[in-house]
């Protein structure tokens, strides 16, 4: 069975963002790239039923994005092949802050075709930068296979899985068809975090690039600005006896409260 | 240049979900700013939808679209996304707007895809600018917006729950079926077992009002008090991280860079240190309102109004105060 993971290199969440001087790009100054949370349990998910299955199994990771210095996405392929996959593979993007997830899709269907057979493709609920919420189904529409979203478990048995999916106000046990696209709730697999060792072998396996020609973008962004500023507000009082007043402001003056 | 516009308009429990509603209302002030044109809402659901459908038209709507059948009670989004796209491909629309809700965050790029369609997600403003319609919307949790503008026809938005008003006015639309080609035979996927988790509370993502707690609660039985107040003043509950990673509360109650995204109308954090991650996750909420120990915490910084002292003592004594104001 051939499983694929697609990852992306994200800033990691305790970075705080600082928008450079042309306003539209973030300033690099200082900011740490990791692997996307979400993408980290799809790995550990991919490595765990690629070693369940006999046979000739293998995982391969996908990233697309920048190809240097801190933010370069191969860097996290490595982290990814010392998880355990067998082999990465990276889209250079000559843009990709801000890319439309449109476009991303379209690059890794075509990477994704282009391994030949594959039976599962895992990705991320949401990339923690962009939050488009949208890779994982748009590709899996691109590549005209299901897509089961949310997965917080997947068991695969002959040529279907059957995921879990955390839906609104309901889960959901679906079985669906492979080849099919997953896309992983944090609760889908624990964490994992590689040895020493499989950091230096990581070194060995090999990450192949896909040359993919950029469409035009599917968007323009013409700027980007700090979220508005929240002005600190005001400290009502000191214990118990500040309720009656909060409850009175939230009525009267911020209007978030009526009975 | 005239506009047309079709919008997704999602049900649960037998109503249109408030944020369709604001969708609605929403493509009706764009139709507006675009030099007129018309509204289309496509409606799918179970046999009970097709009542439904008229009142759409006080909310924005010309014409409703409705595929109603036993089997499309519950959403699918293999045969939610085929619908909504034959409406899509028969009504040749400028713009598609999808609630963003849990499950239109799981619709919308499927539809936008299998249109060929650019997709901004989860949209907090959009307005018209010389024609063309700018869109607003968070990048990198919260921490920073994008301004932007879709270059495909159609543009696929999903428009954040909270964002925009829900504006009743008079207006009708005329109601006609949208053909269902299709049968659940044919899907590639299928149910095989749905659980109800909690029902009648607002999802998170989509709450007016947010009760959420933190480590500062210091055990899973005391988040009775957080429920009690969430009760009295109808919200739902949320929690921190450290809370969910502790297994207090479920992940899906996880507000947040890696849990949640909401922006209630009232957020209350209670024995939440408001650590960036949490922030990222909670401050487009109208008013926020901290309760904590530390004067020193974070989560005052966002914080409209804060109390600063025991939870223990402070959020049953506003339990207690609600209560005499709604005169129990
Ligand atoms: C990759 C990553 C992703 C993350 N994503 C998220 C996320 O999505 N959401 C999230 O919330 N966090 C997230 N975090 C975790 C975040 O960094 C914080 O650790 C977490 O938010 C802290 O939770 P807390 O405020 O409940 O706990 P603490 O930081 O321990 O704060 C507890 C607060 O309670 C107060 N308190 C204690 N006792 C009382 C009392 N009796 N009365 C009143 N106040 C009291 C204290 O003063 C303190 O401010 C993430 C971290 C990482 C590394
Ligand atoms: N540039 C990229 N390269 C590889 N995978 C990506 C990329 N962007 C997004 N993804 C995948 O799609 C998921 C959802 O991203 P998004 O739709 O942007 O929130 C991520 O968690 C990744 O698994």
């Amino acid at each position: 069975m051939q499983i694929i993971v697609c990852v992306k290199a994200v800033p990691d969440t305790a970075t705080r963002i600082k928008i450079a001087s042309n306003g539209q790009k973030i300033d690099q100054e200082g900011v740490k790239y990791a692997l996307g949370p979400y993408d980290a349990r799809a790995c550990a998910k991919a490595i765990e039923l690629r070693d369940a299955i006999k046979g000739d199994s293998k995982v391969i990771a996908i990233a697309s994005g920048f190809s240097d210095g801190e933010r370069d996405a191969k860097k996290r392929l490595k982290d990814v092949l010392a998880l355990g996959a067998d082999k990465g593979v990276f889209i250079a993007d000559p843009d990709p802050e801000h890319r439309d997830p449109l476009s991303v899709a379209q690059a890794l269907a075509a990477a994704i075709k282009a391994q030949g057979k594959w039976d599962l493709v895992l990705f991320g609920r949401q990339a923690v930068d962009d939050q488009n919420l949208a890779v994982g189904p748009m590709t899996a529409a691109l590549l005209g296979v299901a897509c089961v979203t949310d997965a917080v478990a997947l068991e695969v048995t002959g040529d279907k899985a059957v995921v879990t999916r955390a839906a609104e106000s309901r889960t959901e046990t679906i079985e669906v068809k492979l080849p099919a696209c997953v896309t992983a709730q944090r609760d889908l697999a624990e964490e994992k975090y590689p040895k020493l060792k499989d950091i230096l072998g990581a070194g060995k396996k090999p990450i192949e690039t896909f040359a993919f020609a950029w469409p035009a973008p599917a968007w323009e962004v013409k700027k980007l600005s700090a979220p508005p500023p929240r002005q600190a507000g005001k400290i009502v009082g000191e214990g118990p006896d500040a309720v009656p007043k909060l409850l009175e402001l939230l009525q009267s003056e911020a209007k978030a409260l009526t009975f | 240049m005239a506009s047309k516009i079709v919008v997704f308009a999602e049900v649960r429990d037998g109503r249109f979900k408030k944020a369709a509603l604001e969708c609605l209302s929403e493509a009706r002030k764009l139709k507006g700013e675009l030099g007129g044109g018309d509204v289309t809402a496509v409606v799918v659901g179970g046999a009970q939808v097709s009542s439904l459908a008229p009142s759409l038209g006080a909310y924005g709507a010309d014409r409703v679209l409705v595929a109603s059948a036993d089997w499309l009670e519950r959403y699918d989004g293999e045969a939610y996304s085929k619908l909504v796209v034959a409406a899509v491909s028969a009504e040749k629309p400028d713009v598609v707007l999808i609630a963003a809700s849990l499950d239109g965050k799981d619709l919308a790029p499927r539809v936008a895809a299998l249109l060929g369609a650019g997709l901004a997600a989860d949209v907090t403003a959009a307005k018209v600018e010389g024609g063309k319609l700018q869109i607003t919307r968070p990048v990198y949790a919260g921490k920073a917006y994008a301004t932007l503008e879709v270059k495909t026809t159609p543009q696929v938005i999903s428009v954040r729950p909270n964002a925009f008003p829900a504006e009743q006015k008079t207006g009708t639309a005329q109601v006609s079926p949208l053909a269902i080609s299709f049968k659940p035979e044919d899907l590639p996927s299928k149910v095989l077992e749905v659980k109800a988790a909690k029902t009648g509370k607002a999802d998170l993502t989509e709450a007016e009002r947010i009760v959420s707690g933190g480590r500062g609660l210091k055990g899973p039985e005391n988040f009775k008090i957080i429920e009690e107040l969430a009760e009295e003043i109808g919200a739902t509950v949320g929690a921190s991280r450290a809370v969910v990673d502790s297994g207090w509360r479920p992940h899906s109650d996880q507000v947040g860079q890696t849990g949640k995204t909401v922006s209630p109308n009232l957020y209350v954090a209670v024995g939440v240190s408001g650590a960036i991650q949490h922030l990222a996750g909670m401050s487009t909420s109208k008013c926020i309102v901290a309760i904590n120990k530390d004067k020193d915490a974070p989560i005052f910084k966002v914080a409209d109004y804060g109390i600063v002292g025991d939870l223990f003592e402070v959020v049953p004594r506003m339990t207690a105060e609600v209560r005499k104001l709604k005169g129990k």
